[in-house]
């Protein structure tokens, strides 16, 4: 038995009123993490010795910003989706479990922007004047 | 059944008792989690989701790395110097596992979001070949990171 209003049916947006798309983001940013991640570890490798100036020069790179930024923006939407559910399923009290979904957003929020400024100053200074 | 019932039409609790002493102990039970054999795919699913926990947390060894870098030399060189001690080396190679790990098992994941593999015997091939293959890629990743270092 279906008692949905046509309306509501065809705008699929369901009981909390924002449909699939949880699941939908979560294996988006899946998918975008993959290469990015491949990336990441093979440049980790190369960086692991070098000295500050070599450093420098990587995040100076705009490709190399650019995956940066890229993999911050994934992790940090991919991480938020992944730890919600997480507290979804194990913490039962209202009031705990608001105040858990609020600070996951909050560290969520946090960590991005600050590794996001950071990558971003590092590129901006090292622009030839 | 019915002799061991009271009048009051519920069982008190020595008739429990003796109900409980009367009955085979044959019959099959269900398998705590502590004598369960763990399925393939069960250890697999679980350690996804510990070790998403843990790169979420992970992700603080980012941010230090870039916030260090950003602040200068100083900064850069007392992360590095962590990074190579002996907590710092314990903590990046227990990241790399987890992210490598997270990382293969995500594809499996995708594959079965797709509708594919999802069957008993698939996952479970399917979950060993992760298993495997992480402990591989992890130890090739920093025996090249070594070999880098010359």
């Amino acid at each position: 038995m279906n008692i949905k209003t046509p309306l509501s049916r065809a705008r699929g947006l369901g009981h909390a009123s924002e449909g699939v798309s949880h699941f939908w983001r979560q294996r988006v940013t899946a998918v975008a993490l993959i290469p990015l991640v491949i990336w990441f570890i093979y440049s980790a490798v190369g960086l692991a010795w070098k000295p500050y100036g070599a450093a420098i020069d990587f995040v100076a790179e705009p490709h190399n910003a650019v995956f940066l930024l890229l993999l911050i923006w994934a992790s940090i939407i991919h991480l938020r989706l992944g730890l919600q559910t997480v507290i979804e399923d194990y913490v039962h009290d209202r009031f705990a479990k608001l105040a858990c979904l609020i600070l996951n957003d909050f560290f969520a929020a946090i960590v991005g922007v600050t590794c996001a400024l950071a990558v971003i100053k590092i590129f901006v200074l090292a622009i030839p004047a | 059944m019915r002799s061991v019932l009271s009048k009051k039409g519920h069982l008190s609790g020595s008739e429990i008792k003796k109900m409980a002493e009367n009955t085979p102990r044959q019959r099959p039970r269900s398998p705590f989690l502590t004598i369960y054999r763990w399925p393939v795919t069960m250890l697999t699913s679980i350690l996804h989701r510990v070790t998403g926990v843990g790169l979420a947390l992970g992700m603080l060894l980012l941010a230090c790395w870039l916030v260090a870098l950003a602040l200068g030399p100083a900064a850069y060189e007392a992360v590095q110097a962590f990074h190579g001690g002996v907590i710092g080396r314990f903590l990046l190679f227990g990241f790399s596992v987890a992210l490598i790990y997270h990382l293969l098992n995500g594809v499996r994941h995708l594959f079965w979001d797709a509708g594919h593999g999802f069957d008993k015997d698939r996952s479970e091939q399917t979950g060993q070949l992760v298993l495997v293959a992480s402990v591989i890629v992890t130890l090739a990743v920093w025996l090249l990171a070594y070999q880098v270092r010359g």
